[in-house]
């Protein structure tokens, strides 16, 4: 099979032309650096198959951070028909010697001028000829983001992949320094823009966003919007499906399991059916969430979040990223792990892969949405998730700050800032879906196991004197002076596995499911043990697959258990702190 | 007029001169756009010591002011907007 790498710098859109060509589903976002791993795809192009691979982006071929050398291996080492290099049209007075440097180690190259849209708003005018004649390749203006040129490109690709697979020649490779002069005397005969420009609607949103009184309280604005916005169109959708499925509970499945031993039945209603669908109604949120999330990410505001935090994460011994890695984390943590290969100092690295466990993920993000419904109006209840948020951010910065001595780090910090870019509604969409889907799939497996090993548990040997009271009462000394009771504490047993098990394990636990279950925990919890709990449900370990991405990403036994231990340590600190305080306060 | 690039006023462009930070953050800065000769603008400082927004021709980028303290750059003494001999690059 031919194969084909696709190769360009951090933030030029290489994702997203990967998945047009491929109809592929590479995450994207405005952030550089987000394609860690190698991904591949295999096409059809003019009658024969060819793999596509999508490299993390590369600012030159002999840079040194982590997510850059598994491109340069891949490239050093692999037979190739052809490389697809991207550059961003909008700046190459910076990016042909990349292909330049490509050129002298003899890479047979197809440059895709990237965001043509952008560079011709923008004032560029590309004498795409004369780069074509200079490079000795073919090059192609596109704009992958609305599919510009793409059918172009991939037929030119088709004619262009060679006979006989080869290998770079990095032997003959020179530093990107080497190139500097070509590509300023290049860039000089190929590209022209008239020298002075009005601002953009980048530099003006940038004068409010970046403003250094108006930003933060601008942030704290968009995400509070964020959540309300969650609400309202999240909750009646979850409403009408929760209905949905209590009808179909009453009018098929409790007749079609009447016949069945009193066990049976009771497994499947009270067991998996009453704990699944308890999770399953939160699949809208989570839609809407992530759809939301999807508009911030794409816009390009995350830099800008870096931008402003900087400061800060600063004095706690991070930088910017490492916000962005928090930030990221609120979708999974294990992502939002593998994101911090972008940092190259080891040190720097681990401090921030010690913070990011304690960054509210999606699925604690369910239960506290359950929580707070449940025991707080729908006035409160944005504010009490707003308010997790704000904890979640200040324990991992708090940890960081503990710990900074320990992995310093003097890697210094240059990111780019990439311009404002309007969110295309199908990949909104398409994200929040994927987050749906990826949650339903867990929903269908880890979650009916955890279930209805909670329902044997609770049920075994007689429903009075269960297993789980056995577990509950040996917790129940270290647990109930931070006001958690014997039935939250076998859910947060199971919540070790997976966070999304949490509340069904509840429901099977308590026996009742959606509505019931928030009436009965408002009934048996007040606010102040309902956000102990939430506060050490945000604290302690998050799930399993963080755990184990916190090995692979680590290379270190001894240093994942020092993150299981600590968030262990501090979620009960916490929480021990918060309930006894607020009791002795008097709430 | 010769000064450290930390220094420089915000929105005034200014020639690099020499770009003393390590060789590897060096490489990074030249690949970013920002080696001796090009244009360079800091754009805002950021809040509570924070690091620098800068511009070189399309491309705008954070540096932190540790970093930006090692690095020369060339007022001009008259009008900021004269086209660039060096580069050949009109920002």
């Amino acid at each position: 099979m031919k194969r084909v790498a696709l190769v360009g710098m951090p933030n030029t859109g290489k994702s997203t032309l990967f998945n047009r060509i491929t109809g592929g589903n590479a995450r994207v976002a405005n952030w550089p650096g987000l394609t860690v791993e190698l991904a591949s795809h295999r096409v059809l192009l003019g009658g024969s198959m060819v793999q596509l691979v999508d490299l993390p982006g590369i600012y030159d071929l002999t840079g040194g951070a982590e997510d850059e050398q598994v491109a340069q291996r891949f490239l050093a080492e692999t037979e190739l028909d052809a490389v697809l290099l991207v550059l961003n049209a909008t700046q190459l007075d910076r990016q042909l010697a990349l292909a330049l440097q490509l050129k002298s180690v003899g890479a047979r190259l197809i440059v895709a001028l990237n965001m043509a849209d952008e560079a011709k708003r923008g004032g560029f005018d590309i004498d795409t000829d004369a780069l074509g004649e200079a490079l000795g390749s073919p090059v192609l203006k596109i704009s992958a983001k609305y599919g510009h040129g793409v059918d172009g490109l991939k037929a030119l690709l088709a004619t262009s992949l060679s006979q006989k697979p080869a290998r770079l020649d990095f032997a003959r490779l020179r530093p990107a320094e080497a190139s500097r002069d070509a590509e300023a005397a290049l860039y000089a005969q190929a590209v022209h823009r008239p020298p002075t420009l009005p601002p953009g609607p980048t530099q003006k949103l940038d004068g409010w966003l970046l403003h250094p009184l108006a930003g933060l309280p601008l942030f704290v604005v968009m995400m509070a919007m964020l959540f309300q916005l969650t609400y309202a169109i999240g909750t009646p959708l979850q409403d009408g499906f929760e209905a949905l499925l209590g009808s179909v509970k009453d009018a098929w499945l409790v007749p079609l399991t009447g016949g069945l031993p009193e066990f049976l039945s009771g497994l499947i209603l009270s067991g998996v059916w009453d704990g699944v669908t308890t999770v399953l109604t939160f699949a809208p949120l989570i839609f809407v969430f992530f759809c939301l999330m999807a508009v911030i990410e794409d816009s390009g505001y995350f830099a800008r979040a870096a931008f402003m935090m900087d400061g800060i994460m600063a004095r706690v011994g991070l930088d910017g990223r490492g916000f962005v890695m928090l930030m990221m984390g609120f979708g999974c943590n294990v992502p939002a792990l593998m994101g911090t290969r972008v940092i190259r100092d080891h040190k720097a690295r681990l401090l921030t892969m010690l913070t990011i466990p304690f960054s509210l993920c999606s699925a604690r993000l369910q239960i506290f949405l359950f929580f707070a419904g449940a025991l707080f109006g729908p006035r409160q209840a944005p504010w009490v998730l707003l308010s997790l948020y704000f904890a979640s951010i200040f324990i991992a910065l708090g940890t960081a700050f503990l710990f900074r001595k320990r992995f310093a780090s003097r890697e210094p910090f240059a990111l780019e800032l990439p311009p404002y870019r309007l969110p295309v509604m199908k990949y909104v969409v398409f994200r929040g879906w994927n987050e749906c889907k990826s949650f339903l799939k867990l929903a269908t497996t880890m979650i009916v196991i955890g279930v209805v090993a909670v329902w044997l548990l609770t049920n075994y040997p007689n429903p009075q004197h269960s297993y789980a009271e056995v577990i509950a009462n040996f917790f129940q000394p270290l647990l109930s002076p931070i006001g958690i009771q014997a039935e939250l504490s076998i859910a947060l047993l199971f919540g070790f596995v997976a966070k999304e098990v949490v509340l069904g394990a509840l429901a099977v636990i308590v026996g009742a499911d959606g509505a019931q279950l928030a009436t009965h925990l408002a009934q048996t919890l007040d606010p102040v043990s309902a956000y102990s709990f939430m506060l050490f449900a945000l604290t302690y370990v998050p799930c399993v697959a963080t755990i184990a991405a916190m090995k692979k990403e680590s290379k270190s036994t001894a240093f994942t258990a020092f993150s299981v231990v600590w968030s262990l340590v501090l979620a009960w600190v916490l929480s021990f702190v918060f309930y006894q305080g607020a009791r002795a306060l008097g709430f | 007029m010769i000064l450290k690039l930390a220094q420089l006023q915000v929105q005034r462009p200014a020639r690099v001169k020499a770009v003393g930070t390590s060789a590897e953050l060096a490489q990074r800065l030249a690949a970013l756009g920002l080696r001796p000769g090009r244009e360079v603008e800091v754009v805002r400082r950021g809040w509570l010591g924070g690091p620098l927004q800068l511009k070189v021709g399309g491309t705008e980028f954070m540096l932190r002011r540790v970093e930006a303290a090692l690095i020369e750059v060339v007022e001009p003494a008259v009008a900021p907007a004269t086209p660039s001999h060096a580069s050949g690059v009109a920002a």
